[in-house]
């Protein structure tokens, strides 16, 4: 059978069908499957900023709890406005992150939590009781591990200081030693932990051997670096350079539209 | 058409005696990586088998026509086309372990087992027969892992399938989990483990000594 296969046409001609057939067949799943896979990455988007609020029981209805608690929108952290002509839908914090249009660059000094660049547009969720008052707010945050970027969500209580709750949705830390930031109950040890001090600036801090203030959480044991990266990254979100200025706003009021 | 006899020994062979991780040490990266949960586990081992069986499939089905000289790149080719299709499946419907998955889905591709099958097996045979023999190597790959999976889970985590079965000291429990058990290195020991144990009951796979 040998000879046949080996001439330069029949060569050819067999690897550009089989070309043709394999890249119809990826850009089809890939087309196909794409509506259900943009559903699952929002929709565990939703149930991350839910967890972090502390909304997250395991029987919520995610979509729906989210719909009637949740409100988002796009703001601006260099002139500390809402973007309303942005669709809170399709924008991702990431996407503004990478992107030199919508980014500062940091400088070393100011950048303790390795992040390179921050994102002047980020999405912020206003979180609402039952009655639709404002209860608190829903930041991103960020920042090096020992092994990679930790991406979490902040909730701070109405008073834009109280850390309601935090959740660490992707990061790459040692299962069993760094990867306990997920453990529910070293997150749990976060609420009621006030980021700011009398002065205004940021006083939070991860601590070795017993958190003795309301300004402290107990480091992890076995994981230094990436509690260290967990200190430095709130730190970094809740001072001048993060989100401090916009919180200081909100503190002061509504903010206005842009 | 295949004997039923040939068909069973190509179906379940790979299965104990010419299992591709214990005897041929082949795709053992993997079984590295994705075994420190059993749910992960056993999505691997669905994706594999079902990537080892269907491109094992058709490469038997085009054998006659692919040219030698560029046959290694067309089973690239079918196999990289296939592993995507199968990652874009799990991201739609297994969201949250194709994300923990994360990398190893695409790494099939690299994956020796299947390239292995194709050229050694797919590339002579029938197509059904190609189909069982992929089969085959995937639940041969499969047991290996799973029982790798069920020991690090089970002793590194207290639990199986993400239910709690021995309550951990850290909350509240008995049980002090056994940390190495979670790093991929464990799972060295683990196969070896498992190959000293298959090779005690089955002396005929003991290598010569030198």
């Amino acid at each position: 059978m040998a000879n046949k296969n080996e001439g330069l046409g029949k060569t050819i001609i067999v690897v550009l069908a089989l070309c043709l057939v394999c890249s119809i067949v990826v850009s089809g799943a890939a087309i196909g499957l794409k509506p259900m896979q943009e559903k699952n990455a929002a929709l565990d988007m939703q149930k991350n900023v839910l967890d972090a609020v502390g909304l997250l029981k395991a029987d919520t209805n995610v979509t729906e709890a989210y719909g009637q608690r949740i409100d988002t929108m796009v703001v601006s952290l260099k002139d500390l406005t809402v973007k309303d002509d942005i669709d809170t839908v399709s924008f991702s914090n990431r996407k503004a992150a990478g992107d030199p249009e919508t980014s500062t660059k940091l400088e070393k000094k100011n950048d303790p939590a390795g992040l390179g660049t921050r994102e002047d547009l980020t999405q912020i969720y206003l979180v609402k009781d039952e009655s639709d008052e404002t209860t608190g707010l829903v930041l991103h945050i960020r920042g090096q591990g020992l092994w990679g970027t930790m991406y979490g969500l902040l909730a701070l209580e109405q008073d834009f200081d109280t850390v309601k709750g935090v959740t660490f949705y992707e990061h790459k830390e040692t299962p069993g030693l760094g990867g306990e930031i997920t453990n529910p109950n070293w997150v749990k040890t976060w609420q009621g932990k006030e980021v700011y001090g009398e002065d205004g600036n940021v006083q939070f801090e991860v601590v070795k051997g017993g958190a003795s203030s309301k300004h402290e959480v107990d480091a992890l044991s076995g994981a230094t670096l990436t509690s260290n990266g967990v200190e430095y990254l709130v730190q970094f979100w809740m001072g001048e350079n993060g989100y401090g200025p916009l919180l200081k706003k909100l503190r002061e009021g509504e903010l206005n539209n842009g | 058409m295949a004997s039923a006899k040939e068909m069973k020994s190509v179906l379940f062979g790979p299965i104990f005696a010419n299992n591709p991780i214990a005897l041929q040490i082949l795709g053992v990266c993997s079984a590295l990586a994705v075994t420190s949960k059993m749910s992960n586990t056993l999505v691997m081992c669905i994706a594999l088998t079902a990537v080892v069986a269907f491109s094992n499939l058709f490469i038997s089905i085009i054998r006659n026509h692919i040219p030698s000289s560029v046959r290694i790149i067309v089973m690239m080719t079918i196999i990289a086309s296939l592993v995507i299709v199968v990652d874009q499946i799990l991201r739609a419907y297994a969201y949250g372990i194709s994300k923990e998955l994360s990398v190893f889905v695409g790494l099939i591709i690299t994956n020796c087992i299947v390239m292995g099958r194709a050229e050694a097996y797919a590339s002579k045979n029938n197509p059904f027969m190609s189909l069982l023999d992929g089969i085959g190597n995937g639940l041969g790959y499969s047991i290996v892992l799973l029982v790798v999976g069920f020991v690090r889970e089970l002793f590194g985590s207290g639990s199986l399938f993400d239910v709690q079965i021995l309550t951990l000291a850290s909350q509240g429990g008995w049980y002090e989990p056994v940390g190495l058990l979670l790093m991929p290195p464990s799972a060295f020991f683990i196969i070896g483990g498992f190959i000293w144990v298959l090779r005690s009951f089955r002396t005929e796979q003991v290598e010569p000594k030198e």
